[in-house]
């Protein structure tokens, strides 16, 4: 049951394009008055959740709220919220004034009163005795000011913001994004903000939804976010990480990197894999021997304004990342250790790829778009449905796609310490996951080999 | 030396290209009915064209209605089918953007003779009596074109989310579409409808082969039956010269109104 404070409610929202699935059963609730921002990389679909809440798209599957009351059939013009655009989107043959009020004059308001109106909110965005501009004399942060203003015009109970900011220069931005904050403050209403930024996320939101291709992988208040991302991908998008295989051996008590730590996750189970993240301003240096938890030398070190951001090699051949207020020298050897609490410890979201497939003949299995080769398989006939099991590191990657079974690219990748992790999308949409030594770019194009003794095979349980 | 020799070549090139028309523009300022033959100056010409005092005089002047007439039905037409259709493949993807865009482009190439008897020859298949609806069908197709051609770059260079932004503050698509995508289009749209106009004016294949029987002549139609009588009617030159004039102020207007686009972008 939607709970009255919700403004807005998202039930099983997808959405695709074509064959593209973009919004895979999303469920969201937003509060009244909130700061909520959608985070995200590029085609992650926070702008088609937004779009959808603005009501240009229509899910395929799902339903929005507002109230709790279902809107899917009140077109965009009806909805009480109002949007600013990436690019402002400003009517250039209109000054400033008619600009603003152009949602007042469609509301037949009178005219004294929408002057009263246009002139309140320029004072609010600090645009007064702007009126007459021509708006393309402005500047890109007045334009944008005078965006905001549009919007805020019409007093909709939802701002909605589509990457206000990505325009602007740093500095502009900085100083917008306080303004926002202030202007949260002072209307009380509710803001929907679409961003990749995720220090813009984390300095403006009371609530911020982490997505990656689809799905919603986290929602959280800054803090929760930063402080206890849930897998990986957040992790390695919002902020600086160093991401580690790791295994919890009891409550309480973590190993990585070959060492072990004591940290204060629970609830694991004894002896289980896991992922560790540990910020780089977290791993402290000591002198003290008997804090020292481990040793390393800095193999680099870079002056980053207010910080020193140094690379340092663990006695057991692990590479971290490492922020402090004081250089070390590269080359010395350093003490270092990590308080309980900065460790983060994360369920692995798969241990090993598992692909469904069909056997051709007892010697090939068909999976993934391809035929790969694989040790003949006594009692599997040709057609038989199974399963296949693929340890990360025994997927063999090739520079040129043609010299793989099936082809891919690098989709996304993580550095682990002493290896990397990649996810490879194959020409069929399928993703391989790949633990390796070599050294990939995101976009790198590969063919995929699998050798034959790598693949585990078993009847399919639902065949 | 050199630097004479290239400004005479512009020179004598130029004169080249306006001797016709300065020939014809000096020679309806005299009364003669040879061309060619200066009889001392006289606005005779003009005022025979405007009081229809002259031989022939109704058929030229209706002539000159129809022209005027078809032109302004197909200018209209064409700019709204125009406009419209810019719209549509504006918001294609861009592949099908590329061939819609290609296919726009043939008529305009494609020889005057060509459309003319093509056209001819749909409605003849189709049965359709010929004459001034055919005419102006005729028009609008080979018009259209150039309107969406003049409307394209102006949808381009406008902000996409502009629609949106008006649909968003509450206007519906209708209002969206007067209050603000046609304002941002409207230099497209009359430099589209002047083009079309002026297509239309110029225009003998295409209306030689649509008119019919019924013996429709627009100018164009009407001067190559007048010569092939033997002897253009004499008031033609002052004719002549005044559709020029026109013509060259509608060509500079529409250069002034590009060159302050350009500016304001």
């Amino acid at each position: 049951m939607a709970s009255s404070d919700h403004i807005i409610d998202l039930k099983h929202v997808s959405k695709r394009f074509g064959d593209k699935v973009v919004l895979d059963d999303i469920n969201l609730y937003i509060r009244k008055g909130e700061f909520v921002t959608l985070l995200g990389p590029s085609g992650c679909g926070k702008t088609t959740t937004l779009r959808m809440i603005s009501g240009f798209l229509a899910p395929d599957e799902g339903e929005i709220l507002l109230d709790g009351k279902d809107i899917s059939g009140i077109p965009p013009y009806k909805r009480p919220f109002n949007t600013v655009f990436q690019r402002y989107a400003l009517f250039p043959h209109l000054d400033v004034y008619d600009n603003i009020a152009f949602g007042l004059k469609l509301q037949k308001v009178p005219e004294d009163e929408i002057s009263a109106r246009v002139r309140k909110v320029l004072k609010l965005v600090s645009m007064t005795d702007y009126e007459d501009r021509d708006v393309e004399s402005l500047s890109g942060g007045q334009q944008q000011r005078v965006a905001i203003a549009r919007a805020l015009v019409n007093r909709p109970q939802i701002l909605l913001l589509d990457e206000p900011l990505a325009a602007l220069d740093l500095k502009m931005r900085k100083d917008m994004q306080i303004e926002l904050k202030e202007m949260h403050r002072e209307l009380g209403i509710t803001f929907i903000y679409v961003t990749h930024d995720q220090e813009e996320a984390l300095t403006l939101s009371d609530t911020i939804v982490v997505m990656n291709e689809g799905k919603i992988q986290q929602i959280g208040t800054p803090t929760d976010i930063y402080n206890e991302p849930v897998n990986c991908f957040v992790a390695d998008f919002i902020g600086e990480s160093n991401i580690l295989k790791g295994r919890m051996l009891r409550d309480r008590r973590v190993a990585f990197i070959k060492h072990e730590f004591d940290c204060v996750d629970e609830g694991f189970g004894e002896d289980v894999p896991v992922d560790v993240v540990v910020r780089p301003e977290d791993i402290y240096f000591t002198t003290d021997p008997a804090k020292c938890q481990f040793k390393a030398t800095v193999n680099s070190c870079i002056f980053k304004g207010v910080h020193y951001e140094m690379w340092v090699d663990t006695d057991t051949g692990y590479e971290l990342m490492i922020q402090n207020y004081d250089p070390y020298p590269v080359g010395s050897e350093v003490m270092l250790y990590i308080d309980p609490d900065d460790i983060q410890v994360m369920h692995k979201e798969r241990i090993r790829n598992v692909f469904e497939g069909t056997m051709v003949d007892e010697n090939h299995v068909e999976m993934i778009g391809g035929v790969f080769e694989c040790l003949p398989q006594a009692g599997l006939a040709a057609g038989d449905h199974v399963r296949v099991e693929v340890r990360f590191e025994k997927v063999d990657l090739q520079d040129h796609q043609e010299d793989g079974v099936v082809a891919g690219e690098v989709h996304f990748l993580l550095y682990k310490g002493d290896h990397y992790h990649l996810t490879i999308l194959t020409e069929d949409g399928f993703h391989i996951w790949v633990d390796t030594n070599d050294i990939w770019d995101k976009g790198d194009l590969v063919g995929v080999n699998i050798a034959p003794e790598d693949l585990k095979i078993s009847r399919s349980d639902e065949a | 030396m050199k630097k004479f020799l290239a400004q005479a070549y512009i020179y004598l090139l130029l004169v080249l290209l306006y001797a016709p028309l300065v020939f014809i523009a000096v020679f309806s300022f005299t009364e003669s009915r040879v061309l060619g033959n200066w009889t001392g100056f006289s606005t005779k010409l003009y005022a025979n064209l405007f009081t229809g005092d002259m031989q022939g005089s109704s058929s030229l002047i209706s002539a000159v209605e129809n022209t005027l007439l078809i032109a302004l039905i197909a200018a209209a037409f064409s700019t709204l089918l125009g406009t419209v259709a810019a719209v549509g493949i504006h918001n294609l993807s861009a592949r099908k953007k590329q061939a819609v865009t290609f296919l726009n482009n043939i008529p305009m190439i494609n020889p005057d003779i060509i459309t003319g008897v093509s056209l001819f020859l749909l409605f003849v298949f189709l049965h359709i009596s010929q004459g001034y609806a055919t005419v102006v069908l005729a028009h609008i197709t080979f018009c259209t074109p150039y309107v969406v051609l003049s409307v394209l770059p102006k949808l381009r260079q406008m902000n996409p989310n502009i629609y949106e932004a008006a649909v968003d503050l509450g206007a519906t698509p209708g209002q969206a579409m007067r209050k603000v995508l046609i304002p941002q289009l409207r230099p497209g749209m009359v430099s589209g409808f002047i083009l079309a106009f002026t297509m239309s004016l110029d225009d003998f294949a295409v209306t030689f082969f649509t008119r019919g029987t019924i013996g429709l002549d627009t100018l164009s139609t009407y001067i190559y039956t007048d010569a092939r009588k033997g002897g253009l009617t004499p008031e033609l030159r002052p004719l002549m010269t005044l559709i020029f004039l026109i013509i060259l102020v509608l060509l500079v207007v529409i250069n002034v109104r590009q060159a302050k686009m350009k500016k304001t972008v």
